[in-house]
Order: structure tokens, then C-alpha cells, then sequence
């Protein structure tokens, strides 16, 4: 089996563009590789290059958004599956805890070029773990992607919980870490940028009671990258 | 330096090969052991790198894995900042084909070599871990990366991520931080999870834990540290 590293994906790319598209039986390993922050479930798809997920510096569709604020993937499937994509959703059957791996196995159609997984991060406002259309290579072989946390630029990051979520509704849904506090008075309000960019991280402080934020700068801080995916092209 | 070479699976498939070779009228110089020098560069503001541990490995070694438990070698690397026992167990390994650790502390900007060596074998790889001595059990590490394909005279260089060992709490005090002399090794186990994962960080006094003895200096975001191989022959 060959090992390749995102380095070379740029000859991939090349190769793929003068070679037939054709169809790929793919394995898309992706691990959680933070400390203390959990993943809801995730959504792995190869789908055309036009049916992008999400972009860097654009608005989050509503789609994203809902995946992002309160980490539910079914607005998202359903547009991809009407773009014909094939997808795995939920793989690990509800969160990916910090360290943890799953594998989703697909076959995918000639059209289906690019690969991308998404999943919420938890606990954060609007921060999402993404792989964005990665060019899905003709070559047999594994190829890994470390992955960074997006924020969708949709939700403020209060840093405060709340109870229920809908798009919009400021607040963290869920906290699996079972380590947040309460009656923080809030970090930030709306994102001064409303585009998809990478997540500036969490703050937090260290009064469970009270502060600005219900995070604890010790339990609920982390860094890029947040997962790491491995695509084996089988 | 400290160096264990292994005289193992490896170095007997080595001297066969090398027989066999030598049979064939083969240049006697083709078949020498491959040596890499190892030059590792500490890339942080203010951290202390603690001495590293070099393994040459083939792919059946495992330092460390996401999600698993730390092996005792590890924790004490990332706890105490000390590479034996790693080195121990890394030398104990049939999958491995030399280990060694670098000597002292490197301060940041500073950098070290190690030389390795280990019979030609185009899979062999190399991974490298040290601790940032100013937390609990972090470690910059670099792992299964492949130098078996080199050729002689050619470098290559890695970025280190920042693991945590999940061994420790990382409470930052100065008592449980060697780099503050406080203890560095403790055999309990107390943090979130009993598994390595990437370090989330430090927070320090000056952004709010008040009871850390860590300051703003001793941040670091992305890689901990840059490895260079070359490989000599």
C-alpha cells in the first residue's frame, strides 16, 4: 500500500485531470485528535466539485449552519443526496470522543470526485471540524489530511450554554465533557466576521460560577489540527 | 549521546543481505548500514526541549498512538523529560533498528544531532519524541516518518506536533512542572482520559490560571519543533 502525505496530492490533482473519472471504492478513516473536545455525528461524502460544503471566506449555507450551531447533519445529507452524492452518515453512531477513530466505507459514482467530512465540535458555539472537497485520488493508496475547526461565522461566541438549539440561537447546545460551568456573562457577541474562517479557539476562564465564559480555559482549549483523515483508495 | 544499537531481526536480515550481496560481487560499500544524522531544532518561544529519543524503525513499531495509553517509556519522557526508558522499549522492539537520545536540554532557537544508523531497508522510518519541559506531559513528537527512501546526501524536515501524553493533569503548577523544578515524573495517571492526544496548549498566569506557575511566554501554537534527517551514506 502506498503512504502519501497532503504534499503530494498536488501531482494526484494533476494526474486525476487527464485521467477518466471513474468509480472508487474509498475507506475514510478520521480520528479525533483533541484533547477534550468531542465531535457530533459526522457526515463523510464524495460528491461533485460543484456541490461544495462549505468555503473559506464564504457565507455558511443554511445547510452548514445547522450542522455547525446544533450538529445536525440531516439538512446536508438531503441536499447531497439530491446532488447525487454518496455519503455516509453518523459513522460512529453519535459522538466521536477525544481519541477516538471511525471508519466509513464507500463506493462511489464517477461524478463523485471530491471528499468531504464535517461534524460539529462540542463544546463550541459554531465551530466545525471540516475536510473541504479534497480531489479524491485515482491512485491506490492512503492519504492523510489533518483537519482544522472552522467557525461558521453564524453564531456568537458567547461561550455560554444553552438549553435547545435552532439556527441562530446563540449558545452551546450540549456539553459531553460533563466540565462546563454557568452564569458566565458572555465572551463575544455576533462574529465581526460572518464567513466561513478558521475557529480563533476557546477562551474560557477558570470560575465555573460566573466569568465571561461557562468553558474552562483549562479543559476546553485546543488547537488545529482537531482530526485527521485517512482515505484509503482501495 | 546515548546510543543502543539493536542486534536483532534487522541487523541479521542486514548481514545476509550483505552476504548474499557480497556473493554476487556486489560492491562491499553498497551494503553498509544507512546512517542518518538527526538534527532536531526546538521551534517554541520559551519552552525548554527536553533530550530527544531517535528510533529507526520499520513500520511494526508503534511509539505512541492517538486514543491509546502511553507506554511507561513515554509517560516518563513527557512527564520527567527523560528519553531512557522510551529508548528502552523502542530498543527492545524487534521492529527497531537503532535508538538513541540527544544530551541535555535545547533551548529554544537551539538545535541538536543524533546519528542513527540501521541496515538499507527503502520502509524504514524514523519517529522522535522530546517534552517541552514547561508543562505536565506534553512532548513534541513525529511519528512513521519515511527515510528509508532517501538517498545518500539528501534531507528531508519535519514539523513536530505537540502531543499530550494524558498521564498527567495539566495542572501547570510549578510544583508538578520540571522545567520550575518541580516533580517531573509521578507514576499516577490523572488526566481527562489515559490516552495521547495533540496538547490543547497552556493557559499560564498571565491569561487567567492563577494558580499555574507557567507565563505568556511559555505558549506555543502548531509545531513544538522541526526535525532535519539527512541521511550520510
Amino acid at each position: 500500500m502506498q503512504h502519501h502525505r497532503i504534499a503530494t496530492l498536488g501531482l494526484a490533482a494533476a494526474l486525476l485531470a487527464t485521467a477518466p473519472a471513474a468509480a472508487a471504492s474509498l475507506d475514510v478513516t478520521v480520528t479525533n485528535l483533541s484533547h477534550n473536545i468531542y465531535f457530533t455525528p459526522l457526515l463523510v461524502a464524495a460528491h461533485p466539485a460543484t456541490s461544495d460544503l462549505f468555503s473559506v471566506g464564504m457565507a455558511a449555507s443554511a445547510d452548514l449552519q445547522i450542522m455547525a450551531e446544533c450538529g445536525d447533519i440531516a439538512a446536508l445529507s438531503t441536499t447531497l443526496a439530491g446532488a447525487a452524492a454518496d455519503l455516509v452518515a453518523n459513522p460512529a453512531a453519535g459522538l466521536l470522543a477525544p481519541g477516538a477513530s471511525t471508519t466509513a466505507m464507500l463506493t462511489t459514482a464517477s461524478a463523485n470526485t471530491r471528499l468531504s467530512v464535517v461534524a460539529m465540535g462540542l463544546p463550541t458555539n459554531d465551530g466545525f471540524v471540516g475536510l473541504d472537497s479534497a480531489t479524491i485520488p485515482s491512485a491506490p493508496g492512503t492519504y492523510t489530511f489533518d483537519l482544522n475547526l472552522y467557525d461558521a461565522g453564524t453564531e456568537a461566541n458567547d461561550e455560554l450554554f444553552s438549553t435547545g438549539c435552532s439556527a441562530g440561537l446563540p449558545g452551546i447546545p450540549a456539553d459531553p465533557t460533563m466540565l462546563g460551568g454557568t452564569g458566565g456573562t458572555g465572551v463575544a457577541g455576533a462574529d465581526a466576521t460572518a464567513t466561513v474562517h478558521v475557529h480563533r479557539g476557546t477562551l474560557g476562564d477558570t470560575n465555573a460560577t460566573g466569568g465571561a465564559s461557562d468553558l474552562d480555559s483549562t479543559v476546553h482549549r485546543w488547537q488545529n489540527p482537531v482530526a485527521r483523515v485517512e482515505l484509503t483508495v482501495n | 549521546m546515548n546510543h543502543t544499537i539493536v542486534i536483532r531481526g534487522l541487523a541479521v536480515a542486514g548481514a545476509l543481505s550483505a552476504a548474499l550481496l557480497a556473493g554476487g560481487c556486489q560492491d562491499a560499500a553498497k551494503v553498509a548500514p544507512a546512517l542518518y544524522t538527526v538534527t532536531y531544532t526546538n521551534a517554541t518561544h520559551g519552552q525548554p526541549l527536553a533530550p530527544a529519543a531517535v528510533v529507526l524503525h520499520t513500520p511494526g513499531y508503534t511509539p505512541w498512538q492517538i486514543g491509546a495509553a502511553a507506554s511507561d517509556g513515554l509517560e516518563l519522557l513527557a512527564e520527567g523529560g527523560d528519553p531512557s526508558g522510551f529508548v528502552n522499549e523502542a530498543a527492545a522492539d524487534t521492529a527497531v533498528a537503532d535508538a538513541a537520545s540527544g544530551a541535555g536540554l535545547t533551548l529554544p532557537g537551539n538545535a541538536r544531532t543524533v546519528t542513527v544508523g540501521a541496515p538499507r531497508r527503502p520502509d524504514m522510518r524514523i519517529s522522535v519524541a522530546a517534552m517541552l519541559g514547561a508543562t505536565n506531559d506534553g512532548f513534541a513528537g513525529l511519528k512513521d516518518a519515511l527515510v528509508g527512501d532517501m538517498a545518500a546526501g539528501e534531507s528531508r524536515t519535519f514539523p513536530l506536533s505537540v502531543y499530550d501524553a494524558g498521564t498527567e493533569a495539566n495542572t501547570e503548577t510549578a510544583a508538578t512542572v520540571p522545567a520550575l523544578m518541580g516533580t517531573g515524573y509521578d507514576a499516577a495517571r490523572d488526566d481527562l482520559r489515559d490516552q495521547v492526544t495533540l496538547h490543547a496548549g497552556v493557559v499560564t498566569a498571565d491569561d487567567g490560571l492563577a494558580t499555574s506557575g507557567l507565563g505568556e511566554g511559555h505558549r506555543w501554537l502548531g509545531p513544538g519543533a522541526m526535525v532535519t534527517v539527512q541521511r550520510d551514506r
